[in-house]
């Protein structure tokens, strides 16, 4: 069953003041996250996965489209629908010490919540209740209730925000770049716990710029570029078999233990005349990847238009998009 | 040997009394290597860095020696270090954005940079500095741009360009990767590798948490943990012949592209570095080490087991010796 649709969502957001025009964060996506599955929504800086995150967690209003959950257009929600939204759709983002009020003990993250949804519950329920949800992300309550947010590890604080949504009856989990900022050793906790938590039922968004981690975990993968979906399928066809050269371009580019990057030196490079003048050579290290240049060297460098590439539909399930 | 640090120790002033945060490192870099330094977060990787270049008030040396090209590197006297910064040691800060003004462009950036580092031909320079903006495939426009107005890889490559832009000895690259997407990380990577080949640098120390960008661009890697060397050897015997316990579980909580969650569980390291406030004597990895045994309570030596290969670990030091 899907849980949650977002169908041809746009987002334009207004330029700075020098550049002035619009930034176009995200073109007509759409796509259906169901029960029990993880999706990997991956893309360079810039490709507009965080606000994808945003829209669906109605932080941000899209411009078109809609996202639906249950059939029911987030949009049409009342405050008191937004709230009942929140019971089932929660988000946990990148930096986990600034999802915490720094003066005040962490686990004040559940009494937040306990003040909105379960006002009414007796103090020793609640108390089993976050034992139980502290239990499901592998903490020890000794280890962190009672606790200021400095005093908790990385991987801790992640992890109590993941029990904090599991408190709720959530079913879907927007996971934004959650394990960018943790250690290696204990990412890998982090990780697993997704895992637990899909096959216990919970679809999880999982936004990241990690090729590897996106791979780890997923059931599907979609590639972002420019906002648009250029590739769409399940994992291990998306990585096994990528079709578009931006996909292609990306895994070229994820450094492995075993492997390694094919460095060709660039080469002389003359001397401009005379100082000021332009330089004879130009050569673009990206260029050397093979790939297609991607986004991050300013924003005019592709022209972009609102209408996304065409998807086609390469082996069933798996959508590559025309080259732009 | 380009640069010897000889049993080097930090310690930041607390008022709970002195943190060591590096504790008796020792290690050399060859002209020419870049050597990665890797651990969690906390270990005290970008203290060793930063000690190197420049001691904020809150940090003194309390012992130990660095030279650098054979001669002493004044480490512990700032005024005297100023000269050398730059010019012989060089830092690329952990955060690009936060490493450029944003109220001057970058053209000023460096003239002021080079001013206040007393170069007199700063013209020769700063068209020294365009061909670099050229080789790296970037425009001479972003000298006159604000730092706000690059994006994340370009300020990161500016970055590496102004601190490399004197051809210093050594240059110390402080998680210059850490927040950029691959493609970008790539690029940066190849960047310093260009750089240390076409001699722009002579030694490079590239500090991160990310074991797979040292596996591709380092010479050599040397793993810290709690304050201390747990291992330096080559890139390659790292990778596939780490013997220090903690090494290893680093490499294996490391998930590769094509691994996935149904055909094998990745393990990341149970528990937490110790405190650095009144380390527990003896291995400080030995709470967590699947290894761990009675002789662990004693600090194990940082002993060359193998040419170019050294661990600080009894259960090595032991089967190394029988």
């Amino acid at each position: 069953m899907s849980e949650l649709s977002v169908h041809e969502v746009s987002k334009l957001y207004r330029g700075t003041a020098r550049g002035g025009g619009f930034t176009l964060a995200l073109r007509k996506v759409s796509f259906e996250l169901k029960q029990g599955e993880v999706i990997s929504l991956i893309g360079e800086s810039g490709s507009g996965k965080t606000t994808l995150g945003k829209v669906i967690l109605r932080l941000e209003r899209p411009t078109s489209g809609a996202v639906t959950f249950g059939g029911k257009d987030i949009a049409t929600y009342s405050q008191r629908g937004l709230r009942e939204y929140y019971r089932f759709v929660q988000g946990v983002f990148q930096d986990p010490f600034s999802s915490y009020n720094p003066i005040y003990r962490a686990d004040r993250v559940f009494d937040l919540v306990r003040d909105v949804y379960f006002a009414h519950v007796s103090g020793k329920d609640w108390n089993d209740k976050i034992d139980a949800a502290l239990h499901a992300v592998a903490l020890n309550p000794g280890d962190v209730l009672g606790k200021y947010p400095h005093q908790l590890s990385g991987g801790q604080q992640q992890r109590l925000l993941i029990a904090r949504a599991l408190l709720l009856d959530v079913r879907v989990l927007v996971a934004d770049e959650i394990i960018s900022m943790l250690d290696a050793s204990t990412r890998v906790d982090v990780l697993n716990l997704l895992v637990s938590l899909k096959r216990a039922g919970l679809a999880i968004l999982f936004i990241t710029h990690d090729l590897s981690l996106g791979n780890y975990v997923s059931d599907r993968t979609i590639i972002l570029r420019h906002g648009a979906i250029v590739e769409m399928g399940a994992t291990p066809e998306v990585f096994g078999n990528p079709q578009h050269d931006y996909t292609k371009m990306l895994l070229s580019a994820v450094p492995e233990l075993q492997k390694k990057w094919h460095h060709t030196a660039l080469g002389p490079v003359a001397m401009p005349v005379s100082p000021g003048a332009e330089p004879v050579v130009r050569r673009d290290l990206r260029a050397l990847l093979g790939g297609t240049r991607a986004v991050s060297s300013g924003k005019s460098a592709v022209a972009l238009t609102l209408e996304p590439p065409v998807l086609h539909e390469f082996e069933p399930g798996h959508l590559v998009a025309d080259a732009e | 040997m380009s640069v010897t640090v000889a049993n080097l120790s930090v310690a930041y002033r607390s008022h709970r009394g002195d943190v060591t945060a590096v504790d008796g490192v020792s290690l050399t870099i060859a002209d020419g290597e870049i050597m990665g330094l890797a651990g969690e977060s906390g270990c005290g990787k970008s203290t060793l860095g930063n000690a190197l270049i420049y001691l904020d008030p809150r940090m003194k040396v309390t012992e130990g020696k660095v030279a650098l090209d054979g001669r002493d590197l004044p480490i512990a006297d700032s005024k005297a270090m100023r000269p050398l910064r730059m010019t012989e040691v060089s830092l690329v800060p952990q955060y690009a954005l936060n490493a450029l003004t944003p109220t001057r462009k970058i053209r000023r950036l460096v003239t002021d940079l080079l001013k206040s580092h007393g170069v007199q031909d700063r013209d020769e320079v700063l068209t020294e500095m365009k061909r670099r903006i050229a080789l790296i495939g970037l425009t001479d426009d972003v000298l006159g741009k604000y730092s706000f107005e690059l994006s994340g890889g370009m300020r990161q490559r500016v970055t590496i360009l102004m601190s490399t832009l004197l051809n210093p000895s050594l240059l110390i690259a402080d998680e210059v990767t850490s927040a950029l997407d691959v493609s970008t990380q790539r690029a940066v990577g190849e960047m310093l590798l260009e750089f240390r080949d076409r001699g722009y640098v002579k030694s490079v120390i590239a500090i991160t948490h990310d074991l797979s960008i040292l596996a591709q661009i380092a010479d050599s890697i040397a793993i810290m943990y709690a304050g201390r060397l747990a291992e330096k050897a080559s890139t390659e015997t790292i990778v596939n012949k780490a013997l220090h316990p903690y090494t290893q579980a680093l490499i294996a909580s490391l998930p590769e592209v094509g691994v996935r969650h149904d055909q094998t569980t990745l393990t990341g390291i149970p528990g937490r570095p110790p405190s650095l406030v009144n380390p527990p004597a003896g291995c400080r990895f030995r709470d967590r080490c699947p290894f761990a045994v009675a002789k662990c309570a004693e600090t194990p030596p940082f002993e060359e087991i193998s040419p170019g290969h050294q661990v600080a670990c009894w259960k090595v030091t032991k089967e190394a010796s029988k």
